[in-house]
């Protein structure tokens, strides 16, 4: 209670101090935030697997604030689940603010405290971030300082506690990193064509060591250093991360070193983009409590996203999407995207794109040392070598053509391997071969009214058969959506799980404010944004979703 | 804290959050809202403010999308189709936001030239600006006075609604003010 007081005093005090400063330039705060509620009507749906909800209704909800004035800034988020939806950590319980913060900005120097998102090059040493819609907040409580002391040098400083639901983890989190930008503070590179970059990060976690089995390292250092270099069209990047000995539940308690190493070229030009990129990842699961190894991902200090494309569509969204495995993997992805120019035979009037893509990640090469009483390496790797078994690989080409100004289409090709024991921890499950084929249609009927059809089809022999899926979405703008899809599991081989999935949306948008009225079968799938994954049950019944900002 | 604001009931919850909002309200201001400035970075990685971000007096659109966000790439490619047209007439000018984090970020700037987009793009990877946006999801659009001031904003797209935008930056562009 004192420290809710503490908050608004601080806010106070920062409106009059900061007022005296900045009276002549602003002679107003503005205070700004954003909603978002979505509840759940559950319906008993034996077929389709849908647990029973004894609530029968559940809402997760949230509403965010922020004030600032001059220099000053200060916010908080409220955040309400009775229950959480299906699919979120039971953990999420009750009403809370775990959300709070001030900061206040000089010109070469900012300092916030309370709660704050952060993250040190790529993320893969620290990132806290937040994906409100999969339930994924680790975000920072303690103390976080920048400074820069001369353009294009940057320094950033933080100690703090890390997010675990409406608590927080037992680790405290260090965390130290520079940043330059060679063109910019030395004077005469600043016109050059060749652009570098350069920076480091060292993190450290302290946790008291309490096993009775083993003696832990209470300090876990960790070390990444990181370079961009660049060309006009060309430019060539890479990050690589050392963990020094961190045992934990995720790794069987043992005593290796984890390491990251990530690369990434890219060239482009009108017209025409490649990005080439691959990535070494072993031993790298790094949480600020070495007790957690809980498949929601909590309290991750680092960042490991799977080096794939992110699907769009249904069914190659969220049947078999691919989650980087931090314990070891190795993984390549090419990406091509080309313009065929409009007005030429092949191109047509408003030009043609292509966008090609291929993915592919293995094991690394180890070999056991059996040294679970000696010296607990477990393991020694072969640097960027491939082992010989392939979790997942991914080819899938687009081509999408604007024909007319009433007509548009895309038709995307996927071709899927995915190996579902590795993946999603199911022991005796087979590898997915399975090819999407899918046709996005627009048709525009006036300035105001469309009609969008995708027709989605999945093939396999293996996991559930094959998926046929009919996605329709009729919009009026600027206000009305009416969206209606059907997936049917047609080629399962068991006859009474061959079920369709109806589902409807209304959807009402005024500006910044959204209201969604859904009803029918969703089935079980993993729903994925940015680099992170939920596992979503089946479920039946009516939802209400209301997004809004102000 | 956390530990201590599970024991609260909803109702000193409400208080507290009444008793900042009044003390706020005061200096609440509904229109002519600033634009923060949140370090970010350009297409290319370097660092950027977004306090610099500027079009000479003349209106400005910032559309906040992903690479992995199809209805964002639908409402960016039915504008630049006209985009030339736009920048003609109106002097406007249109801030394409990344939101992609470190899975994608790298496939943004190659994505941008290969469907030619002539925008300036920015890159958000950790939702920084997002957060202070109070955007909730991509697609997210605002548009921007001549004095920098936020004056409309609008959450998803469906086809046609680059119409409305750009009725309201010829408004704005003619000097009219949006209700």
């Amino acid at each position: 209670m004192r420290r809710i007081f503490g908050l608004v005093l601080a806010v106070f005090l920062g409106q009059y101090s900061v007022a005296q400063e900045a009276e002549k330039k602003e002679s107003n705060g503005e205070l700004h935030g954003n909603f978002d509620i979505q509840a759940q009507y559950y319906n008993i749906d034996s077929a389709i697997g849908a647990p029973p909800v004894d609530e029968r209704v559940r809402m997760n909800a949230f509403g965010n604030l922020i004030y600032t004035k001059g220099k000053f800034t200060a916010g908080l988020r409220f955040e309400s689940y009775q229950n959480a939806i299906l699919g979120f950590n039971d953990l999420y319980r009750g009403n809370g603010i775990p959300y709070r913060f001030f900061s206040y900005k000089m010109d070469d120097l900012e300092i916030t405290v309370g709660n704050f998102y952060e993250q040190f090059g790529n993320g893969q040493i620290l990132r806290a971030y937040e994906e409100r819609g999969l339930g994924v907040d680790n975000v920072f409580d303690g103390v976080r300082v920048k400074f820069t002391p001369y353009k294009g040098i940057q320094f950033k400083g933080l100690i703090a506690k890390q997010r675990w639901y409406f608590d927080q983890s037992p680790g405290i989190v260090r965390g130290f990193d520079a940043d330059f930008q060679v063109n910019e503070f030395i004077e005469p590179l600043s016109t050059a064509k060749t652009k570098i970059s350069l920076g480091g990060s060292a993190v450290s976690k302290y946790q008291t060591d309490e096993n009775t089995r083993f003696t832990l390292p209470e300090n876990v250092l960790a070390l990444s250093g990181r370079g961009k270099l660049s060309y006009e069209g060309f430019s060539l990047a890479g990050e690589y991360t050392h963990k020094f000995n961190d045992p934990t539940l995720d790794n069987g308690f043992i005593y290796k070193d984890g390491q990251t190493l990530f690369l990434s070229g890219s060239y482009s030009t009108k017209g025409l983009g490649i990005n080439v990129s691959a990535k070494h990842t072993d031993n790298m699961f790094f949480r600020s409590d070495r007790d957690n190894n809980s498949v929601f991902n909590d309290v991750m200090i680092n960042y490991l996203p799977a080096l794939t494309r992110q699907h769009t569509y249904n069914l190659a969204a969220t049947l078999y999407p691919y989650a980087t495995q931090p314990r070891g993997e190795v993984a390549f992805q090419a990406d091509l995207i080309y313009k065929i120019k409009k007005k030429t035979a092949l191109g047509g009037k408003y030009g043609t794109t292509i966008a090609v893509n291929y993915s592919v990640v293995h094991n690394i090469d180890t070999t056991w040392l059996n040294d679970d009483l000696g010296a607990r390496q477990g393991y020694e790797t072969n640097f960027f070598g491939f082992g010989d078994r392939k979790y997942f690989s991914d080819f899938n080409i687009e081509i999408s053509r604007k024909f007319n100004k009433k007509f548009k289409a895309k038709l995307t090709y996927i071709n899927f391997i995915y190996d579902m024991e590795i993946v999603q921890g199911l022991g005796g499950k087979p590898v997915v071969y399975a090819d999407i084929v899918v046709a996005d249609l627009l048709y525009k009927f006036n300035r105001k009214t469309a009609l969008r059809v995708e027709l989605q089809s999945l093939t396999t022999q293996q996991d559930q058969g094959n998926w046929a899926t009919i996605v329709a979405e009729f919009t009026r703008s600027p206000h009305w959506v009416i969206g209606l899809i059907n997936q049917y599991n047609y080629g399962n081989s068991d006859k009474d799980l061959r079920l369709q999935y109806p589902f409807a949306t209304v959807t009402y948008v005024k500006n910044a404010n959204r209201l969604t009225l859904a009803y029918g079968r969703q089935r079980a799938g993993i729903f994925c944004v940015g680099g992170v994954c939920r596992v979503v049950p089946a479920s039946n019944g009516m939802s209400v979703g209301i997004t809004s900002s102000f | 804290m956390v530990r201590i604001l599970k024991h609260f009931t909803m109702n000193k919850i409400a208080l507290i959050v009444g008793v900042v909002l009044l003390t706020l309200s005061s200096a609440f201001v509904p229109d002519g809202r600033q634009l923060p400035g949140i370090g970010i970075k350009d297409i290319d990685g370097s660092p950027f403010n977004t306090s610099e971000i500027s079009n000479d007096g003349k209106p400005i659109i910032i559309s906040f999308w992903a690479t992995w966000c199809s209805p964002c790439k639908r409402e960016l490619n039915a504008i630049a189709d006209e985009y030339d047209d736009w920048v003609e007439e109106t002097g406007v000018k249109l801030i394409a936001v990344s939101i992609d984090d470190s899975r994608n970020v790298q496939k943004v700037k190659p994505y941008v030239n290969g469907q030619s987009w002539d925008y300036q793009v920015l890159l958000d990877p950790n939702g920084d600006f997002k957060r202070a946006m109070n955007v909730n999801n991509v697609p997210h659009t605002f548009l921007l006075n001549g004095k920098k001031e936020i004056v409309w904003q609008h959450n998803s797209y469906s086809p046609g609604d680059e119409e409305e935008l750009y009725e309201l930056v010829e408004k704005l562009s003619a000097g009219e003010s949006i209700d």
